[in-house]
């Protein structure tokens, strides 16, 4: 739930989930668990033919809601149940109060619907004098603590079995045993009472199948078919997404739904139920059945060109499963009543902008979500433009505005850096890092020590260094980005070395800028376009044969959302296209194009661990490649979670420090375990972090870009 | 191996993977034996009612008074099926019900029901479940035991996609899949088997021709 009123109050709120240990240690198993359940049960599957099957079949069902809606209330109608559409969640509870209250209904039964989550159906009814019991466990135990849930499928997770025995000795009056298997016995007999007792159940559905007029419910505890089986009345609840044309789209959802979810090949119960159930206590002994369909802002999601594929969600809860911010402060930080990165999508439009707009700062843009969707969703692109979105509607913040004005003038930006370089000097005590901080920034940013500005940017290096290749085998434009241009020059001077050495005409072209990531981060737009667009000219795609990047964050920029950013320019949009084909990263340019092996360099024979960029291993989908160079030059010492976020995210780790250092903390510990002296990455935002934070712990392991690594080993 | 044969024993194996229990049997009354057996012999001197040995709510506990006698559930059987059980249960002192089950939601030792379908590649039983009777049997009862004739086993789910059309435009319909026991992992993530459903899942594989 999101009750903070201002970024501020948020981050007291993280830092307060952060300390919890509980909950770190139940999300670290679980990050660490889920990735090996599901990887075991998509075993010899095609998971991205599943995903793509999934995509499309909802795609297709998503822009046919209204007509599907029409084809199931007709044909749930004439099998004997009664249809609902409502527009509000206001409505929507209403709607249900009132059957309760026609029905003569005292006791409700529940199980787990995250749409009656989305209206808070609970308060709603239980206002209207009437007893509301939660039959899924783990609803069950939240509804006691009076909370929502942190995780979709897992709602009390955050909860230790302890913390469930005190709640049980409130409900029993009895003293409890924490033993799990017991507590789950002492819920199966309280909740059996109620099952007995109560007269209406109320259930979510996982499709609505128009062409029938069936409800679809899966379920692992059973706990929807009592609910749909005993009281006399029952009401599903259902979102308009959950329509479905057919069978045979609801069973392609399934084959992915809860193998993502919880690693099974399905659940325990699946329930296609149409019409009212044969029902003893029933008028005519049958059920008195009713469907209730939310609108809720779906049908105008549904006609949004972008933000149509936030409807393809199937609720899996996966994206917050991989998620790193999730598994650092949890589900009720992480999301209002949809958790995740779905979460941080869905509360915008569900619960409005107020509940959003710092939820949807505290994404770090690694992109492990949109690996991990069932559905395809491009969830970091829509949390962006939420984001771009919250903005545009509240006014630009003054910081966002003006890092958005600064880069689309580079020489404004770089006379910056520049005059930043001059005022550094007291904080540095003549050490590459920035020693002396401000009190008020230190004690924010004291988990890493933050690096200096170089004293000579690689742009006024450039002309000195600049190779010279007989017969090259491509020519090639440098793109180095703001940090490597102005912080590591290094790095930049170690790509040119090495790319030189492969047979390849290097050229830094000087009107090159930013690449424009911070400021789509920030949800400024028109200035992500303007400085793409310069730096398409800049780099002129009819002039060179490759683009080579050493920033993974840069590259996958340039390559993957250039082309969307200038789609709707017709000036722009073949030309950015062109320049988006001839990007690429280092180290496939190395090892791909210029044919670098084990031949080019010697072997130092240094165990070197290896951290993958985001962007670079998800954004780009390069993961072989730097991995084979680092073996030719050294010996490879493979990290736990090596393509987990290092928790740096650009201005993610300054404007959330607290999250970013938990996160960092964690790739430090994992690098340290396989006792490596050298840790290499392809990234020179990512070095910043990894660096200043083995600084920070005086660690002796050497933090490096790959292509110093390769540099110093050249052969020749 | 025929293909026939392949698909028994990859149903078997899917059903084995999430703790079904599988026994093969040369009859159904084999299998109506194994039932009562399995009744006798557990908890040779308590009642199966899980959980109401725990300190419960006035609620829940005088619920589970209301259980006092070993029950087993057969609703929907074939006549003489059903009269054999019968049978069975009598000779030892046994409640048998094939309807009103309702009235037994306190606990019902065994609930046996003969599947439908069967589905290999995820281990899976299909049962019509219009019957409210049904949908108890295989719910409340601490165990369920299903006879599942092999002649009914499919490849995949989707191989029943026309006969789910079928069967869902026969409305009022209430079709039931089921993969193994009751089963949470809603505290501490840890699997916990018989939350609200049986804990125990018995599948006796009858080759009917």
């Amino acid at each position: 739930m999101q009750t903070a009123k201002n970024l501020g109050e948020y981050r007291s709120e993280l830092r307060e989930a952060l300390s919890d240990d509980f909950l770190r240690k139940a999300m670290d198993n679980f990050a660490v668990a889920y990735r090996v359940s599901r990887e075991k049960a998509f075993a010899g599957m095609d998971i991205e033919a599943v995903v793509q099957n999934i995509a499309k079949t909802k795609d297709n069902a998503v822009a046919r809601m209204d007509e599907l809606f029409a084809q199931f209330k007709q044909k749930a109608e004439a099998a004997g149940a009664v249809v609902h559409l409502a527009k509000t969640a206001g409505e929507a509870n209403e709607i249900i109060a009132s059957i309760a209250r026609k029905s003569g209904v005292k006791r409700v039964l529940k199980s787990k619907s995250m749409t009656a989550e989305e209206t808070h159906l609970n308060h709603h009814l239980e206002a209207a004098g009437l007893e509301v019991t939660e039959t899924d466990l783990g609803e069950f135990i939240i509804q006691l603590r009076g909370e929502g849930p942190t995780h979709m499928v897992m709602p009390a997770i955050h909860l230790s079995r302890y913390e469930v025995a005190d709640l049980f000795e409130d409900v029993t009056k009895q003293k409890q045993d924490s033993e799990i298997e017991k507590l789950v016995k002492v819920a199966r007999r309280e909740l059996r009472a109620k099952f007995n007792q109560a007269e209406m159940g109320v259930s979510g559905a996982n499709f609505a199948i128009s062409e029938t007029g069936t409800l679809a419910v899966l379920t692992n505890e059973g706990n929807a078919r009592l609910t749909a089986t005993l009281p006399r009345v029952h009401v599903f609840m259902v979102g308009l997404d959950k329509l479905t044309p057919n069978v045979e789209d609801a069973l392609t959802a399934i084959k992915g739904l809860p193998r993502n979810a919880t690693g099974q090949a399905i659940t325990s119960y699946v329930s296609w139920i149409t019409g009212p159930a044969q029902c003893a206590t029933g008028p005519d002994g049958k059920k008195e059945l009713h469907i209730v369909f939310l609108d809720n802002g779906r049908t105008a999601i549904a006609k949004d060109p972008l933000f149509a594929q936030a409807l393809r969600c199937v609720r899996c809860g996966a994206c917050a499963n991989v998620c790193p911010v999730y598994r650092m402060v949890g589900g009720h930080k992480y999301g209002h009543v949809y958790i995740g990165a779905i979460g941080l999508i869905l509360t915008y439009f569900y619960h409005g902008r107020d509940k959003a707009k710092n939820l949807v700062q505290n994404c770090i843009n690694c992109g492990a979500c949109k690996a991990v969707c069932i559905a395809g969703i491009d969830l970091p692109r829509l949390i962006k433009e939420v984001y771009a979105r919250i903005q545009d509607e509240e006014g630009h913040s003054l910081p966002n505005a003006m890092l958005g004005r600064v880069l689309q003038n580079r020489s404004l930006f770089h006379g910056l850096l520049r005059a930043a370089k001059l005022v550094q000097r007291p904080i540095t005590g003549g050490t590459p890092f920035l020693r002396h901080l401000p009190q008020f920034f230190a004690r924010e940013q004291g988990f890493r020590a933050l690096p200096a500005i170089a004293e000579k940017p690689f742009r006024d290096m450039w002309a000195s260094l600049k190779p010279k290749v007989v017969a090259p085998k491509a020519t090639v434009a440098l793109f180095a980005g703001c940090v490597q241009d102005f912080v590591y020059p290094e790095q930049a001077e170690a790509m040119v070395k090495v790319l030189a050495a492969g047979g390849a005409a290097v050229e830094f072209p000087m009107n090159q800028s930013c690449c424009g990531l911070p400021v789509e981060m920030m949800g400024e737009k028109k200035a992500a376009r303007d400085v793409a667009v310069q730096n398409i000219k800049a780099l002129d795609p009819a002039t060179f044969d490759y683009i080579v990047c050493g920033c993974a964050s840069c590259a996958s920029h340039l390559k993957k959302a250039y082309p969307r950013l200038l789609a709707d320019d017709p000036g722009m949009a073949l030309t950015a296209q062109r320049f988006a084909d001839k990007v690429i990263d280092f180290s496939s340019f190395v090892r791909d194009v210029l044919g670098m092996d084990a031949a080019s360099f010697t072997n130092d024979a240094l165990k070197t661990a290896y951290h993958a960029p985001c962007h670079l291993c998800r954004g780009l989908g390069v993961t072989k490649q730097p991995r084979e160079l680092i073996a030719m030059a050294g010996e490879y010492a493979q990290a736990a979670e090596e393509d987990v976020c290092c928790g740096f995210g650009g201005t993610y780790s300054s404007k959330f420090p607290e999250v970013s250092a938990e996160i960092l903390a964690k790739k430090l510990s994992h690098v340290e375990a396989t006792g490596a002296a050298r840790l290499v990455t392809d990234c020179p935002g990512c070095v910043m972090q990894l660096r200043g934070g083995m600084e920070k712990r005086g660690s002796k392991t050497a933090v490096r870009h790959i292509a110093e690594m390769l540099a110093d080993n050249l052969k020749g | 191996m025929s293909q026939k044969n392949a698909l028994v024993d990859e149903f078997a194996a899917k059903a084995q993977a999430v703790s079904a229990f599988v026994s093969r049997v040369a009859s159904p009354e084999e299998a109506l034996e194994k039932v009562m057996a399995m009744c006798l012999e557990r908890s040779a001197c308590e009642l199966l009612a899980t959980g109401c040995e725990l300190p419960l709510s006035g609620d829940a506990a005088r619920l589970c008074d209301g259980k006092q006698q070993k029950v087993v559930a057969a609703p929907g059987l074939k006549k003489d099926l059903s009269k054999k059980l019968a049978k069975l249960c009598g000779d030892s002192g046994v409640r048998f019900v094939t309807e009103g089950l309702r009235d037994y939601v306190a606990g019902v030792d065994i609930g046996f029901t003969v599947a439908d379908r069967a589905i290999a590649e995820t281990g899976t039983m299909v049962f019509n479940s219009d019957s409210e009777d049904l949908r108890l049997a295989t719910m409340v009862s601490e165990i369920h035991a299903a006879l599942v004739p092999t002649s009914r086993i499919v490849a995949t789910a989707m191989d029943m996609a026309p006969e789910l059309r079928k069967t869902f435009s026969g409305a009022p319909n209430y079709t039931a899949f089921i993969t193994g026991a009751s089963r949470t992992a809603d505290i501490e993530r840890v699997l916990t088997l018989g939350v609200h459903g049986p804990l125990e899942l018995h599948i006796y594989l009858w080759e009917d021709k």
